[in-house]
């Protein structure tokens, strides 16, 4: 693949070349997807349209090609865009802002700014000593993986424009909320002491500044992979769960335990979902195939919210600067935000 | 000159590795590589998005992996100046 990424030609006319190249070929791609599939299986293998096995075959391969060419596109586009962005900038932003305010910029910038969950403590360790007050701090925490680029790419594609401004909207409120609550109880008691013993020296350098456009494309082609890399697992998996629950599952099946009546529904999901790792774009295939079986959309938001928002490798990892009790809030109150979330739009949206 | 890769053990920070010691190869250099995995050292070089990049104590890179070329350059510059 480095071999791909050497030879995007540098002048202006080339990369805008290359890249109206590139997006023609993704759109020619996605739209064959389906027509391949019912060629190859329908058509040259001869298998049944109308047989379970085959639809669910079919459902399986049309959605792994759509869903990697709908990632391909939204991280290169997200990541280029994002590379003008960076944490250093967001914590000069964020340095002496009041709570309040504080949070409310804090939730925005953690969807704009291009953050991986490896550099959490590092980033927290940075923005306390830059004196940005916890509550402040964890709104950005929360907000970065939960409103996501792949999160809000990937409900836009595949449910629309109002479920994805609902769940950016949801999102911002459960990090702006979780954040406040956090500041309001004294939560430096709980922070590991060296946090506050480090001393920032060197000269922090802006990842953001000073980039070539080559570079920033460079980093859109190596984000697309590495990205693709971690996840690829979880996205098999969510997808073949996905088909099997579109083929097999009786529609009648979920709607008994977790459909608009059940009062438990919602809490059930945020508990199923807070320790399950995968990524926004493992869960989505689940999350439309449960909604075709009428689960309420608040429901699968909070579902999906609470598996992209809290995972247990993040929780190892803050752990390292968060003292136990500190933890046991952060889950407890993100995922009672996540809760109240779920059942004010199953009330909104039924 | 000493060279340190900062990050906790993540790819990226492999990878910076991996490109720094093939940038020194070919430059045909011999400069001592250190990694830097401890969070506190880490954010003491005022680097928030991981990997780093440090040639003699000066941060030249943070928070992406850079080609190898990039990092001949900035040895080289580092060596010269």
């Amino acid at each position: 693949m480095s071999q791909v990424v050497e030879h995007i030609p540098s002048t202006r006319g080339g990369q805008v070349l290359t890249l109206v190249g590139a997006a023609a070929a993704w759109i020619g791609l996605y739209e064959l997807n389906e027509h391949v599939w019912d060629w190859l299986l329908f058509g040259a293998l001869g298998l049944d349209p109308a047989h379970r096995t085959a639809e669910t075959i079919h459902f399986f391969l049309y959605d792994t090609a759509k869903i990697t060419l709908l990632l391909i596109g939204i991280i290169f586009i997200v990541t280029v865009l994002r590379s003008y962005m960076s944490v250093e900038r967001t914590r000069a932003l964020l340095g002496g802002k009041r709570e309040g305010v504080g949070n409310v910029m804090a939730a925005a910038l953690g969807v704009v700014t291009p953050f991986c969950s490896c550099s959490a403590v590092p980033a927290f360790i940075g923005f306390v000593a830059a004196g940005v007050p916890l509550g402040v701090t964890m709104s950005f925490l929360i907000a970065s993986p939960l409103v996501n680029e792949i999160a809000i790419g990937m409900l836009f594609s595949l449910f629309g424009l109002k479920v994805t401004i609902v769940y950016i909207l949801a999102g911002l409120v459960v990090a702006i909320v979780a954040g406040w609550i956090i500041g309001r109880v004294r939560p430096e008691r709980w922070v590991e002491p060296f946090v506050f013993e480090t001393k920032l020296g060197g000269q922090a350098i802006d990842p953001a500044a000073g980039l070539t456009m080559d570079q920033r494309i460079q980093m859109g082609i190596e984000e697309v992979i590495s990205i693709l890399r971690k996840i690829w697992p979880y996205l098999l998996i969510g997808i073949g769960l996905g088909a099997v629950i579109h083929g097999w599952v009786p529609t009648d099946f979920f709607t008994t335990y977790a459909g608009p009546g059940s009062s438990f529904g919602v809490v059930i999901a945020v508990a199923i979902g807070i320790p399950l790792y995968s990524n926004a774009a493992g869960i989505m295939p689940m999350v439309q195939a449960l909604y075709e079986k009428g689960l309420p959309m608040g429901t699968l938001l909070a579902f999906m919210m609470a598996v992209v928002a809290l995972s247990l490798p993040e929780m190892i990892l803050l752990r390292r600067v968060l003292k136990p009790q500190l933890l046991v809030l952060f889950i407890g109150v993100v995922g009672a935000s996540i809760v109240a979330i779920g059942y004010l739009f199953n009330a909104l949206l039924a | 000159m000493i060279i340190k890769v900062l990050g906790p053990g993540c790819t990226n920070c492999k990878n910076l590795e991996r490109v720094t010691r093939e940038a020194l190869a070919e430059l045909g250099m011999d400069a001592q590589v250190e990694k830097v995995e401890d969070y506190p050292a880490i954010a003491a070089y005022g680097v928030m998005s991981t990997p780093g990049l440090v040639i003699d104590d000066t941060v030249v890179v943070s928070g992406r992996v850079p080609k190898r070329a990039e990092v001949k350059d900035l040895i080289a510059a580092a060596a010269g100046g």
